[in-house]
């Protein structure tokens, strides 16, 4: 992951088991802008775990995460949970599958828990632009997190909940009186999401116009090493997991005309002479990845110890 | 401009001696090396030809207000396509260009045409022609800005004066494949798919590029489907021209297009940067000379035809490969 070197400026428990991270650049310049409902994949320790970010995404000097502790968890919170000012933490650049719809008439959020994370940024946006949005956030007793910032942003805009049986009721009510064109965010545990993505379907919203959050593997797999043949100069390349054919090859002096470097473009496409090729490609169709003789090195790589390849 | 330097800037985009469609997209500010120079190593290219172009441009625009398109919700694009490239031309150019916050208020100065601006993020009044409008004041590239929703790109807000047989005022509001629609070949091919597909993925901040190319029957940039009447007299003429006639009238007409995400918005803006070279100079250069005779003589009808280039392709070709 080519991650961006972040420090911590700020470590602070916002409420009980959630932890506040603010991140900043060295010399706090400019970070990568991004719309409402980014998240970075964070190296934390052996494990890398994927963040909302609750900053506004213009022009920003700081990233700001909330992460929630999980006991049970494989460590990945429990060691962000120990960050403190100062601390170096390397991010991905901001990726986003959960933007705000421009043309929605209204947006719906629903949130439960930590849940709340890429809502905070949608309702910052909203209100910057002037985009009419509502808000549902079920929370824990002792722990609603951010409540404060949102009343303030919200007003009666936000209704929000300890109880289960008043937050089935104020789903209901919310999924059932909303003017067409409204489209319904949701992010919170899996229960909650099934619950409310059920009354919403069986409340007659089209897909469409119900967006989730769930953070699962954000990265490509490095993939396993093998070794790359080449025919033409007898020469054996070999390619590490996380390095790409292509970088590799050009590494050992190989000249291997290439454009995108993405898998869309086709211009690296090299012959295939032995081996099976593990296509991570856009470009080429189903007979010829099916035929398997040739391969973009530029993101594909080989399913076999080695891929022989006419170079 | 004067010949050499356009010569020597020219972004010549025929990389073989045949041509087809193809999803030709590579990372941008990469410079590229040519027989005459170099080009490619800025997004936004401002040339000798700046205020001669945006003139130009604030002429049609207002003969054709039309020329710039806003659907209501592309708004916060607009501001972010706006203040992203103001942005870079003060990175490009610090002497001359500059973009400061002050006082919750942003003020941008260009010494190259003469222009100061204050106004606030979001209030669209206090430019002129809107955040769209005052950025097609300032930068030669025509704009398109993508809004992605549904899993598909929606061309929703432009200026575009300069377009080579289009018209934005026809293709707002629509779908990427469907403003791709009359394009010969892209679809049974699946270059159109792969390129929205790989649109769709871009994220924050990254930035690519592709070139396209026709020939065009005089030397203006205003070659869109409203202004028809106004070139079809120079096609007529180029359609029974030939030799050295034909070479000054005929233009190699090459857009420049970057594709980047731009960040907080989340939209992805399209800018068009068009350069002509008569026949008469890229002859200058037999390499040129050659391959695009080359290109012409093997091009498919219906290419050819999209192009708008059939009329005269034939006496391009015996000029550019006859003795």
């Amino acid at each position: 992951m080519t991650g961006l070197e972040l420090v911590v400026t700020r470590s602070a428990e916002v409420v009980p088991g959630v932890r506040e991270l603010v991140l900043a650049r060295p010399d706090g310049g400019p970070l990568p802008a991004h719309p409402a409902g980014s998240h970075v994949v964070a190296e934390c320790g052996e494990r890398r775990n994927a963040y909302s970010l609750t900053n506004g995404g213009a022009e920003p000097r700081e990233y700001a995460v909330a992460v929630l502790r999980r006991p049970g968890g494989r460590g990945g919170s429990a060691w962000l949970h120990e960050r403190r000012p100062g601390d170096p933490l390397v991010v991905s650049a901001p990726r986003c599958a959960f933007a705000p719809v421009l043309t929605a008439r209204r947006h719906l959020l629903v949130a439960g828990g930590i849940g709340i994370t890429p809502m905070l940024a949608h309702v910052r946006d909203a209100v910057r632009w002037n985009r009419d949005v509502e808000l549902l956030y079920a929370h824990r007793p002792d722990a609603p997190a951010y409540a404060a910032d949102l009343d303030r942003l919200l007003g009666e805009r936000l209704r929000r909940t300890s109880d289960r049986r008043e937050f089935r009721g104020l789903l209901g009510d919310a999924l059932r009186r909303q003017p067409l064109g409204t489209h319904l965010y949701v992010c919170g545990p899996a229960p909650l999401m099934e619950l409310v993505t059920d009354t919403a379907e069986a409340a007659g919203w089209p897909a469409q116009r119900v967006h989730r959050e769930r953070f699962t593997a954000a990265e490509v797999a490095p993939g396993t090493p093998f070794t790359a043949r080449l025919r033409r100069s007898g020469r054996d390349v070999a390619v590490a997991a996380g390095t790409t054919l292509l970088d590799a090859l050009h590494a050992a002096g190989v000249a291997v005309p290439s454009m995108c470097r993405q898998g869309v473009c086709g211009e690296c496409r090299v012959p295939v002479l032995a081996g099976q090729p593990q296509h991570r490609d856009e470009y080429l169709d189903e007979h010829e990845r099916a035929a398997g003789t040739c391969v973009l090195p530029c993101v594909s790589r080989s399913e076999t110890g080695v891929l022989e390849v006419d170079l | 401009m004067n010949p050499e330097s356009r010569l020597a800037r020219f972004p010549f985009p025929l990389r073989a001696d045949t041509y087809r469609y193809s999803t030709n997209i590579e990372p941008a500010r990469v410079p590229v090396r040519t027989e005459t120079g170099e080009w490619g190593g800025v997004l936004l290219d401002v040339d000798d030809d700046y205020a001669a172009d945006l003139a130009e441009r604030k002429r049609i625009l207002k003969a054709d207000p039309g020329r710039l398109q806003v659907l209501p919700h592309v708004r916060p694009a607009c501001w972010d396509a706006l203040l992203t490239c103001l942005r870079e031309l003060a990175a490009q150019r610090p002497d001359e260009l500059s973009l400061r916050c002050e006082g919750g208020e942003l003020a941008w100065r260009n010494d190259l045409l003469g222009v100061c601006a204050r106004f606030r993020e979001g209030d669209d009044d206090a430019l002129p022609g809107g955040p769209l409008g005052f950025l097609g004041s300032q930068i030669q590239d025509d704009i398109v800005l993508l809004d992605q929703r549904e899993g598909a790109l929606w061309a929703d807000a432009g200026l575009v004066t300069f377009a080579s047989g289009w018209s934005l005022r026809f293709d707002v509001g629509m779908r990427f494949d469907e403003v791709h629609g009359p394009v010969p070949r892209v679809h049974e091919d699946g270059v159109l798919a792969r390129a929205e597909r790989f649109l769709l993925r871009l994220r924050p901040g990254q930035e690519y590029r592709r070139t396209n190319w026709s020939l065009a029957a005089g030397g203006r940039l205003d070659h869109s489907a409203e202004s028809s009447p106004e070139w079809a007299a120079d096609r007529a003429r180029a359609a029974t021209a030939r030799g050295r006639e034909l070479a000054a009238l005929v233009h190699l007409r090459v857009e420049v297009q970057h594709l980047v995400r731009l960040g907080a918005s989340g939209a992805l803006l399209f800018l068009i940067r068009t350069y002509l070279l008569p026949l008469a100079e890229l002859a200058r250069v037999p390499a040129w000379r050659l391959r695009l005779g080359r290109v012409l003589a093997e091009l498919p009808d219906d290419i050819a035809g999209y192009k708008g280039l059939t009329p005269f392709r034939d006496a391009a070709v015996e000029y550019l490969l006859g003795s």
